[in-house]
């Protein structure tokens, strides 16, 4: 039986380091991932929070800094009544196809029965073709993904 | 006949409204744009035929329209045929949901099977969609696609064999 992940791939015209500035950068962040800014200092060991309106919404340690292929952090809401959970992990890896981008996101580690899973299945979507958008276009799309979110 | 169950699910965002996506899913002049050269062509109506062409003519794909609710849900029938050993397969089902969400579409697409279809020979699909779909946001958002060439996974090409001559679809 495998465990339970979330899986998603996609392909931006854009470069690895393009994206992976995108995937670190607090201010670019902001702007595809609906106001979320991506906030650390990048090492291994060193701590990562997801930042909106001066609130820590989520927090974990960078697990993996390998510029620009491979970023993965450990990831630990801290609302909505998810805090008991332990902490799952998000990783990313992206690969130069034909000058554009592959980017693979696998977020596993749950705990059994997770009600985070559920949650980061709806979002990773809708965030992460926001920055296919922004970055091959210039425009995320807009916020709407909240409401979603909101009313599961 | 036993029911379609989801096997692969995928979910992309695009800029756009659902009868531009009802288009683009659609017509076969965009179809070649992001689904890797090939051509997608279907008669516009429930019972309809729908064929997926190589842009040399060959049949990659055949089947039938089983769902045409513009703009909002497609579902074809999906013969592959590709591979000699392929269209000894029961066919899959192929479905397309148009959902706006906000200013963008949420598109969702779902790949069922009547029997208990092993990994390996999901892993085609699952490989081949974020590529196509990818694809099919950016000629719609910026008019471009992208150049993604993608080989068979040799997963699949090794289990087709095995799963052909063993038939575990006519078990239970």
């Amino acid at each position: 039986m495998s465990k339970p992940n979330f899986v998603y791939v996609i392909y931006i015209a854009s470069t690895v380091d393009k994206v992976f500035a995108a995937l670190t950068d607090p201010k670019l962040s902001a702007r595809y991932w609906f106001g979320y800014e991506v906030t650390s200092e990048w090492k291994v060991g060193a701590p990562f929070s997801l930042m909106k309106d001066g609130k820590k919404w989520d927090n974990g340690t960078v697990l993996e800094y390998d510029p620009p292929r491979r970023l993965s952090y450990s990831f630990h809401p801290e609302h909505d009544g998810l805090e008991n959970e332990r902490p799952s992990r998000v990783a990313f890896d992206l690969e130069d196809i034909n000058g554009q981008v592959k980017l693979t996101l696998v977020h596993d580690e749950f705990d059994e029965g997770s009600q985070v899973l559920p949650k980061i299945g709806m979002g990773w979507p809708s965030i992460l073709s926001s920055l296919k958008s922004f970055l091959e276009t210039g425009k995320e799309l807009p916020p709407f993904w909240r409401g979603d979110y909101d009313k599961k | 006949m036993a029911e379609f169950m989801p096997k692969t699910v995928y979910v992309i965002y695009i800029a756009s409204t659902p009868e531009k996506v009802w288009q683009a899913l659609t017509d076969r002049a965009l179809s070649q744009k992001y689904f890797h050269d090939s051509l997608l062509e279907m008669e516009p109506r429930v019972g309809g035929d729908f064929v997926v062409r190589f842009p040399d003519g060959r049949v990659n794909v055949r089947g039938k329209v089983a769902e045409w609710s513009p703009p909002r849900r497609l579902a074809t029938t999906w013969t592959v045929e590709w591979m000699p050993e392929l269209r000894e397969l029961p066919p899959c089902l192929v479905s397309y949901d148009i959902e706006t969400s906000g200013d963008s579409v949420k598109l969702t697409l779902t790949e069922s099977y009547q029997w208990d279809v092993p990994d390996a020979l999901l892993s085609g699909g699952r490989s081949g969609w974020p590529a196509i779909l990818s694809s099919l946001k950016s000629v719609l958002e910026t008019g471009r696609p992208l150049v993604v060439k993608l080989e068979p996974p040799k997963e699949m090409m090794e289990a087709v064999k095995q799963i052909v001559a063993t038939k575990p679809w006519l078990k239970g």
